[in-house]
C-alpha cells in the first residue's frame, strides 16, 4: 500500500472498509437467483393444488429438497446482502445502525437456518 | 479530523420525474419486500415440517381470499426484480449504457413484469 493511499484512506477520500467482497456476492447470488427463483415460482404454478400431501410429496422429492436448501440459503444471502446495503444508506446514527446490521444478519442467518431444519424434516421424515 | 468541503449533490425534488430514477426506486422497494416474502416462504417450509394440523393452519391463512392480493403484490415484486435485476447485471458487465437503451431496457422490464404478474396472476393465485 502506498503513503498515498494510506493518507487517501485517513482523510476518506477513498474506501476505508471492504466493498468488493459484497459487490461480488450480491452480483453471484443474483445470477444465481434467476433459475432458482423462476424453478421456486414456476413449482408452485405447477403444483395441482396446496393440499397437504401434494406439498409434502413435491418437497420431499430428493431433487426439489435439495433445489430447495439452495434456494433458502441464495434467497437469505441476497437478502442480507442488499439490506446492509440499504441500512447503511438509510441509519446514520452509529450505534443504531450497528445494532440494525447485528439483527439483520441474525435474522436472516436464523431463517436460512429454520428454512433448512424444515426442508430437512420433510425430506427425512418416513413416507405416509 | 477536518472534513473536506465537498459540493453537495443536488436533492431530489429539483429533478424531473424520469423512468430512470422511478425503476431503481423500486429495485430497492420490491427488494425490501421480497425480503418480507422471505418470511412468508420460511413459515410456510415450516408449517409443512410441522405436520397436518400445523400446515392447514398456515393454509387457512396464505390460501385465505384476502391473502391474495399481498401474494400478487409479491408477484410483482419478484417479476420486477428479476427483470430489473437483469439490467443491473447487464450494465455490470458494461452493456446497455447507452441513454436510449436505459430507456428502452427500462420500458421493457415494466412491459415483461407486468405482463408476467397479470399472467401468474389469473393462472395460478386467482
Amino acid at each position: 500500500m502506498s503513503l498515498g493511499t494510506v493518507l487517501n484512506r485517513t482523510l476518506g477520500l477513498i474506501s476505508g472498509k471492504g466493498g468488493v467482497e459484497h459487490w461480488w456476492a450480491q452480483r453471484l447470488t443474483a445470477i444465481a437467483l434467476i433459475p432458482l427463483g423462476l424453478w421456486l415460482v414456476f413449482s408452485f404454478a405447477g403444483l395441482s393444488n396446496f393440499d397437504y400431501l401434494t406439498v409434502t410429496g413435491w418437497a420431499r422429492s430428493p431433487i426439489n429438497s435439495v433445489l430447495l436448501i439452495f434456494a433458502v440459503i441464495t434467497i437469505s444471502y441476497h437478502s442480507q446482502l442488499g439490506l446492509k446495503v440499504i441500512i447503511e444508506d438509510y441509519i446514520h446514527a452509529v450505534f443504531l445502525k450497528k445494532t440494525s446490521l447485528v439483527f439483520s444478519n441474525f435474522l436472516h442467518i436464523g431463517l436460512a437456518a429454520v428454512g433448512i431444519y424444515s426442508i430437512a424434516r420433510v425430506a427425512f421424515s418416513v413416507p405416509l | 479530523m477536518t472534513k473536506a468541503q465537498r459540493p453537495l449533490s443536488p436533492h431530489l425534488q429539483v429533478y424531473r420525474w424520469q423512468i430512470t430514477m422511478i425503476l431503481s426506486t423500486f429495485h430497492r422497494g420490491t427488494g425490501v419486500m421480497l425480503s418480507l416474502g422471505l418470511l412468508i416462504l420460511v413459515y410456510w417450509l415450516l408449517a409443512i415440517a410441522g405436520g397436518f394440523d400445523r400446515y392447514e393452519q398456515a393454509r387457512a391463512f396464505l390460501g385465505s381470499d384476502w391473502f391474495k392480493l399481498p401474494l400478487v403484490g409479491w408477484t410483482f415484486c419478484f417479476f420486477f426484480h428479476l427483470c430489473n435485476g437483469i439490467r443491473h447485471l447487464a450494465w455490470d458487465a458494461g452493456r446497455g449504457l447507452e441513454i436510449q437503451q436505459y430507456h428502452a431496457s427500462g420500458w421493457a422490464v415494466i412491459v415483461v413484469t407486468l405482463i408476467a404478474t397479470m399472467g401468474y396472476g389469473m393462472l395460478v393465485i386467482f
